[in-house]
């Protein structure tokens, strides 16, 4: 195990390098960030010139990737070209998402695993069928219709929760938006444990252990539930990288001050600091992520643990 | 002696798109307490589900019980609540499978998959079960049972775990074992060595054993009496002995041929021809008349009763004693 989880970590390394450096050129492919800055108006040379060395930036693509890496891993990310520390906006931002995205994925392994199990063991009937044409539905509607509608509903008409999310961003204030960012994968977690399910109670093992004399609970929590959910653990591991990514939309629908947010801010901005610090933290997260995952794997499956 | 076991004129049958598939018409068969019964038949011939019935894990839907009764030590099992009948299960009567890489969960440990029986059956604590899990595991004499019961099926030989399901069934010394074909899937040598480990459980515990193969060379040995199956129906029955010597239905006869030989060494092998029928389809009269040299007009008409050919003999073919005689 200690030694899967070393090979795991040294196989992220490369590929942490080569995704940041990626996306440090295609940042810089934007365009030239001294133009950006000063808009419309055409820099002074030599205000330019001294605005370029302060940032690096009369030196070649690889060295300054190797000088931003190199800062970075000291804590340093840099000024947005607003002024602010780029350190700072992530401190407020991260939060904000980290929490957007636990209720986000408490919501769609809770009631996506709750769902899969009625519809997997009661295949065939109304509850299934209903289930999966509602999972249909909600994959085809995009989440900036779905979150809209439900923002109006719950939150003008019926006046639920409030429409927009205060600067705090408390957890029961992020129960809506955690669904709405939720919505999709709940769809995708439904139908994947109903499938596994569906093709686990078949299974040989179940069979043993309803003939063991288990009550049904057992079998189906114990011997079922644990074969199964190993591809529905996959699916919501990597899901948790694309989620906090994702947010944008569900983000802007309820104001929330977010990784979305300030990633779309510097995307329109050209505001190269706060995008490619931003990128990298996400990078991070992707893989930190999927090796928790290949990790679970092998406690919930002991087939993989010596392979 | 006491009959442990007493199944009556058990008809299931299976609700599929295609049909109805026919697969247990009318099975007899009782077992006594310390006895063995071999259940013989090729594949689809309704032993497997015979068994399933009896256990009470048959998937349902599809398969449903139509008629007939099942006895276990008096009561009529199928009579009795869902409840009542799980707490029968594994503790009263349990079940061998057949491959046990695929009958055990491949996510727990061996340890416990066995120690499960005692904290579900008998409400002993986990350690405590895992103790007896590991005395179980040297019963089926596995070597290094203390070390080798945090390990997982895929960590054991097929013989290994085929001792595991073994040491399962046996774990709450049930009255009865339903051996679904214990040693198909192991090699040779071990499938000695693992039927003679039932064997000499069942003498030790004095349980009734049901032997369900296809195998006739495992049967020989160590059952008291055979039940011969053919889509769906009993259709022989005889002391294990005297089948050997002297088949009593054509389809047995067929059976006995088939098995190589040294002394016909040489000798093309003798194979029963055509294919058993389909259980949506069964051939009305007697089922094997399509396959069947000695068949005549009466067996495409008439499906012959198990007649009484000897004592305690049957067998369920109008041409018994022309068959008993050739």
């Amino acid at each position: 195990m200690g030694r899967y989880v070393i090979r795991r970590l040294l196989q992220m390394i490369p590929v942490f390098v080569g995704s940041t450096f990626l996306i440090f050129v295609m940042v810089y492919a934007l365009g030239d960030p001294v133009a950006a800055l000063f808009g419309e108006r055409a820099p002074d040379p030599a205000t330019a010139a001294q605005i370029r060395r302060d940032l690096y930036l009369d030196h070649p693509l690889w060295q300054q990737y190797t000088h931003y890496m190199a800062q970075i891993f000291q804590g340093n990310f840099g000024t947005a070209f607003t002024g602010q520390p780029v350190l700072e906006l992530m401190g407020s931002a991260w939060p904000l998402t980290i929490r957007l995205t636990i209720v986000a994925i408490i919501v769609e392994a809770v009631i996506g695993v709750i769902l899969g199990i009625i519809t997997g063991l009661r295949r065939g009937r109304s509850v299934d069928t209903g289930v999966l044409v509602l999972t249909l539905i909600v994959v085809s509607i995009p989440t900036f219709v779905s979150g809209y509608v439900l923002q109006f509903l719950f939150g003008v008409k019926w006046g639920v929760v409030n429409p927009s999310v205060s600067p705090a961003a408390s957890f029961d204030e992020l129960a809506l938006p955690g669904v709405v960012l939720a919505l999709v994968s709940l769809a995708y977690v439904t139908r994947l444990t109903r499938t596994s399910i569906a093709e686990n109670t078949r299974a040989d093992y179940v069979r043993t252990a309803v003939a063991k004399g288990l009550p049904r609970r057992r079998v189906i929590l114990r011997h079922l539930l644990r074969n199964s959910l190993i591809p529905v653990v996959t699916f919501i591991g990597t899901d948790i990288g694309a989620l906090m990514g994702g947010a944008i939309v569900t983000e802007r629908i309820f104001n929330i001050h977010g990784v979305g947010y300030q990633l779309y801010q510097g995307i329109l901005r050209q505001n190269s600091p706060t995008v490619v610090g931003f990128v990298t933290i996400l990078v991070i997260v992707f893989l930190v992520a999927n090796l928790l995952v290949d990790l679970l794997y092998a406690v919930l499956d002991p087939r993989i643990r010596y392979a | 002696m006491d009959t442990l076991l007493d199944v009556r004129d058990l008809h299931v049958e299976f609700r599929t798109r295609d049909g109805v598939a026919k697969a247990v018409n009318g099975v007899n068969y009782s077992v006594n307490a310390g006895e063995t019964l071999a259940v013989l038949g090729e594949s689809g011939s309704g032993k497997s589900v015979t068994a399933q019935a009896i256990m009470g894990i048959l998937d349902s839907p599809p398969g449903h019980i139509t008629r007939g009764r099942i006895f276990f030590q008096g009561a009529d099992v199928l009579s009795l609540h869902r409840e009542a009948r799980r707490v029968l299960r594994g503790a009263r009567m349990a079940m061998i499978f057949q491959d046990a890489l695929s009958a055990l969960n491949p996510v727990l440990s061996v340890g416990d998959q066995l120690g499960e029986m005692f904290v579900v059956h008998r409400g002993l604590s986990r350690r405590d079960a895992r103790a007896r899990a590991v005395e179980l595991m040297d019963r089926v004499r596995i070597p290094a049972a203390r070390q080798r019961v945090g390990d997982y099926p895929h960590q054991f030989s097929g013989g290994m775990r085929q001792r595991i399901m073994i040491a399962m069934a046996m774990a709450l010394e049930p009255d009865l074992i339903i051996a679904d074909e214990p040693t198909t899937a192991l090699d040779v040598t071990v499938q000695a060595q693992v039927m003679e480990l039932l064997a000499e459980l069942q003498r030790e515990m004095r349980m009734g054993l049901i032997l369900i193969t296809h195998d006739l060379g495992v049967v020989a040995d160590v059952a008291d009496k055979i039940a011969v199956m053919y889509a769906g129906r009993i259709v022989e029955t005889a002391p294990v002995h005297q089948i050997y010597q002297r088949p009593a239905h054509p389809y047995t006869k067929g059976l006995l041929d088939s098995i190589p030989r040294l002394d016909q060494k040489g000798q093309e092998l003798y194979a029963i021809k055509g294919l058993p029928p389909s259980l949506l389809r069964i051939p009305p009269g007697c089922p094997f008349h399509p396959r069947c040299p000695m068949a005549q007009e009466v067996c495409r008409t008439d499906e012959p009763p198990l007649y009484e050919v000897g004592p305690k003999r049957g067998s369920a073919c109008h041409f018994w004693k022309e068959t008993l005689g050739g």
